[in-house]
């Protein structure tokens, strides 16, 4: 078994950049859960038109968030434990969702996602995924997948 | 179990991943999961379980590569359960 990648080499493998990688820090991450933060942009454009007046972090970037968090972080942690680089290199893609929103997020806050992983086989994983605010209350949940393709 | 049986079980895990209802209405042993399907490969992990539930065995990773057809998987369920 290879040693297990730290939370900074898990964030420093993420194949996404600014402005598109939503996760600042990775808390925490071992074979079974991975907690995450980030705290969107207050400056971000997509406010000015979601909505205007009424800036509201879209919920499909809440979704990307998580799967950030939850699949594509849990899935390099993983795949880097289970050798899996060794063979090429795999890219951790976002495949599914089943979601539900119970809250907002406003520009510039921080929010803390935690995934807990359900299946990992064949390169797929499936984790169940929370996001919260620092407050603590709950802005969304849901079961995301992803599938390690090789490039 | 006899074969039929499997591939009739094997059938019905697969229908609702299944996006081709002509190909599904006409499935055979040599009918491919994914090309004639249109079994969407993320899914795949997904019929396997399912397989490992229905018929209380268990799936190597090595072997779901080796998986191409109905056939194939109703051969390696058999060879399983035998």
């Amino acid at each position: 078994m290879d040693e297990p990648l730290s939370p900074a080499e898990v964030l420093a493998a993420m194949p996404h950049r600014e402005p598109f990688l939503f996760i600042d820090e990775i808390l925490e991450v071992d074979d079974d859960h991975i907690v995450a933060a980030y705290r969107f942009r207050a400056g971000a454009d997509f406010y000015r038109g979601h909505f205007p007046g009424n800036p509201i972090t879209p919920g499909v970037l809440l979704i990307e968030a998580m799967a950030q968090a939850g699949v594509v972080a849990q899935g390099i942690y993983l795949l880097g434990r289970a050798g899996a680089a060794e063979q090429g290199p795999l890219l951790m893609l976002f495949t599914q969702a089943a979601v539900e929103f119970t809250g907002v997020v406003r520009p510039g806050q921080r929010v803390i996602i935690h995934g807990r992983k359900l299946v990992f086989r064949h390169r797929m994983l499936r984790s169940q995924v929370e996001m919260q605010l620092e407050s603590g209350d709950a802005v969304c949940h849901a079961t995301l997948s992803g599938m390690g393709i090789r490039q | 179990m006899s074969e039929t049986d499997v591939m009739q079980k094997v059938v019905t895990i697969l229908t609702p991943y299944a996006k081709n209802p002509e190909a599904l209405a006409q499935v055979a042993l040599s009918t491919h999961i994914l090309e004639d399907l249109k079994v969407n490969s993320a899914r795949l992990v997904d019929v396997v379980l399912a397989f490992e539930d229905e018929f209380g065995i268990e799936i190597a990773d090595d072997d779901v590569d080796a998986v191409n057809t109905v056939g194939d998987a109703v051969r390696l369920i058999s060879a399983k359960l035998s």
